[in-house]
């Protein structure tokens, strides 16, 4: 039996495609730049406890590129859209890189059907004078490189990426990531004004070399939204799930098991 | 044929093996290779060179913009065209053009340009580009908004010149309750409008559906042939046949006694603007959402950048034309019959090229070439050629 489900959603008329996999409370994953790929290890893992959900968002991979999307909050307020059309509740918010960013942009809107927040090394804010990669300026194995700590772990992604099917996919994906995050780079000047308005248990899992995002701006998220805790993975860059799977998936069942204990 | 001596304005003194080193002369090739006394000798020498250029005849001058760059020193191109409206007393004033999207109030062209066109007494030629791809990167617009922000930007400034004004303007990228552009330009409804493009096949159909002048940049003659039958293809699906006048190709232009004496004075200067001045990654040039997804895929599976061409490769392209006045005549003549255009726009200057050479090669042209084009248009089976 397949551990996970493949299908298509229309969402007020614009479709997306979702993987799901997995049984019990919702964990709704909103995937970084790269887009949603497949159904990897990481998700499997949380899908023993958790009923696992990864749309593809709109303008990246086979979703449809609808006419409005043109910001991170517009993307934010689909997904309200979303989780009213599913109505999922309780739901584990998790958002890596870009995603992060649209998931702190939903909860700081509406935290009504969440249950926490989980910011993986995400975009969305400023840290004034932090050193970041500019990834539009490097090539398709300069970014891959910059994503890892480890350079072992960057000849693997770099040989999966490789594959030539995958070209109008990757295009599409850094034509709608270009659109959403160019200018100002990466970040929403508003949004550090109103992360004060979270009011779900927030967890911050950063890779300690991160590259694009580093480590302060964990701690910058931190300030900005009460009680958050931070989790700094050791030997790791940009993409904890990926590099630091186990760990990765440690910290968030720790966070969502000390979420029971406190309830 | 019609000659306009057209400059980039190159910042000639830079360090080319620390932009070979770097990468790039562009965006992250640090401002600290500029000296601005070496510069503002520069921008006196190429001026004085445009005004030169209306002593010998040729019919204008043309100015371009770029930004953050050794490659041409006009990132606002108004300044130097200010300062050639006076002193330029007969040649036509083009500039090809201001970088519409890349600017958040693009009325200011709309002003830029009518104050030129007023200033010229109508000698002013408008040119609307949308700016490389390494714009975006220095200027921090993005590039995903650059067609839209185009197509506003340029329907904004002509109703700006044709509309009496106050009106609203409400777009998608720009919004202002009160257009009323002073002043007026001086030509009726407005200067002509040039649009200079690398050959984008959609710049081209618009164009000809404009009834707009066509500039081809910097590409192989055959290349050029194809992109100008399209551009005449497109005018016929619109209603009219379109004329040479409406077909402008962006070349150099070096004439010596002999091909050899030309090749061999013009080589390191001309490699200098291929192979360092103009060189960048492909990340540079085209980011995302710059071009569409299909035109990405071409211009990366053709690997523009980053290829290496010497100034004969060039010459047997047909991207330059160099050598003695008897050679330059015959190229440009079977180009001219190959590709149907009428206008010339021709550097003059290139790459490191320095002043004595240049107004020798100026001087060359305006009497070895120019005399026996001036009453010369496209001739022959070009449609079959170009096929």
């Amino acid at each position: 039996m397949p551990d996970h489900t493949n299908s298509k959603l229309a969402v007020r008329g614009c479709n997306i495609t979702m993987m799901r996999g997995g049984a019990g409370r919702p964990l709704l994953m909103l995937h970084g730049a790269g887009g949603a790929g497949i159904w990897l290890p990481y998700m499997a893992d949380l899908a023993a406890r958790h009923d696992v959900i990864v749309p593809e968002h709109p303008g990246f991979g086979a979703s449809d590129t609808p006419d409005w999307l043109d910001t991170i909050p517009d993307l934010a307020n689909f997904y309200l859209d979303f989780l009213d059309q599913l109505d999922l509740k309780n739901v584990n918010l998790v958002g890596h890189s870009l995603g992060g960013w649209i998931a702190a942009e939903l909860a700081a809107r509406n935290t009504s059907r969440l249950a926490s927040l989980t910011l993986v090394a995400a975009a969305g804010i400023h840290v004034k004078g932090i050193a970041q990669v500019d990834s539009f300026l490097q090539n398709d194995e300069q970014r891959v490189r910059a994503f890892f700590h480890d350079p072992k772990r960057a000849e693997e992604m770099l040989k999966h990426l490789a594959r030539p099917e995958l070209e109008d996919i990757n295009l599409k994906n850094r034509t709608t990531t270009a659109k959403l995050i160019w200018q100002p780079r990466g970040y929403d000047p508003h949004l550090h004004k109103w992360l004060h308005r979270i009011d779900v248990p927030t967890l911050l899992v950063w890779g300690d070399d991160d590259r694009l995002f580093p480590k302060d701006y964990a701690f910058a998220y931190q300030r900005l939204i009460p009680g958050s805790k931070v989790t700094i993975i050791p030997e790791c860059g940009h993409l904890p799930q990926a590099e630091q799977r186990q760990a990765f998936v440690a910290a968030l069942e720790g966070f969502f098991d000390t979420m029971k204990v406190a309830a | 044929m019609k000659f306009f001596n057209f400059h980039l304005m190159p910042y000639r003194h830079a360090d080319l093996d620390a932009i070979e080193k770097h990468g790039t002369a562009w965006v992250t090739y640090s401002n600290r290779d500029y000296d601005p006394e070496k510069g503002a000798e520069l921008y006196h020498e190429y001026l004085d060179q445009m005004e030169l250029a209306d002593r010998l005849g040729f019919d204008g001058v043309c100015l371009n913009e770029h930004h953050q760059t050794a490659y041409g020193m006009m990132p606002i191109p108004g300044v130097l065209a200010g300062a050639l409206a006076r002193s330029v007393k007969r040649a036509k004033l083009a500039i090809l053009g201001r970088a519409l999207p890349l600017l958040n109030n693009p009325l200011v062209v709309a002003e830029e340009y009518a104050m030129l066109d007023n200033l010229t007494r109508g000698r002013f030629i408008a040119g609307f580009v949308r700016g490389i791809g390494a714009e975006y990167h220095a200027m921090g617009i993005n590039p995903a908004h650059s067609q839209e922000r185009y197509a506003e930007a340029h329907d904004m400034i002509i109703r700006a010149w044709t509309e009496p004004g106050p009106f609203q303007y409400v777009g998608k990228h720009y919004h202002f309750n009160y257009v009323n552009t002073w002043p007026r330009p001086y030509q009726k409804p407005h200067p002509p409008i040039w649009i200079p493009s690398q050959g984008s096949s959609s710049t081209i159909r618009w164009a000809a559906q404009m009834k707009y002048t066509y500039a081809q940049t910097l590409a192989p003659i055959a290349v050029v042939a194809k992109f100008f039958q399209l551009y005449r293809d497109e005018a016929a699906k619109a209603g009219y046949a379109a004329s040479a006048d409406q077909l402008a190709w962006s070349n150099t232009i070096y004439v010596a006694e002999t091909d050899a004496q030309a090749i061999r004075e013009a080589k390191p200067h001309m490699e200098a603007l291929a192979n360092k001045l103009l060189k960048m990654s492909t990340e540079m040039l085209l980011p995302p959402g710059y071009s569409n997804i299909d035109s990405i895929k071409r211009i990366r599976a053709a690997k523009v950048t980053g290829k290496v061409q010497t100034c004969e490769d060039l010459i047997r392209a047909g991207v330059i034309i160099m050598g003695s006045p008897n050679t330059v005549r015959e190229k440009l003549a079977e180009y001219q019959d190959l590709a149907g255009f009428n206008t010339s726009l021709t550097k003059t200057q290139f790459g490191t090229l320095p002043d004595d050479m240049t107004r020798a090669n100026m001087q060359a042209i305006a009497q070895e070439i120019l005399p026996h084009f001036r009453d010369r248009l496209p001739q022959g089976k070009r449609q079959a050629a170009a096929e």
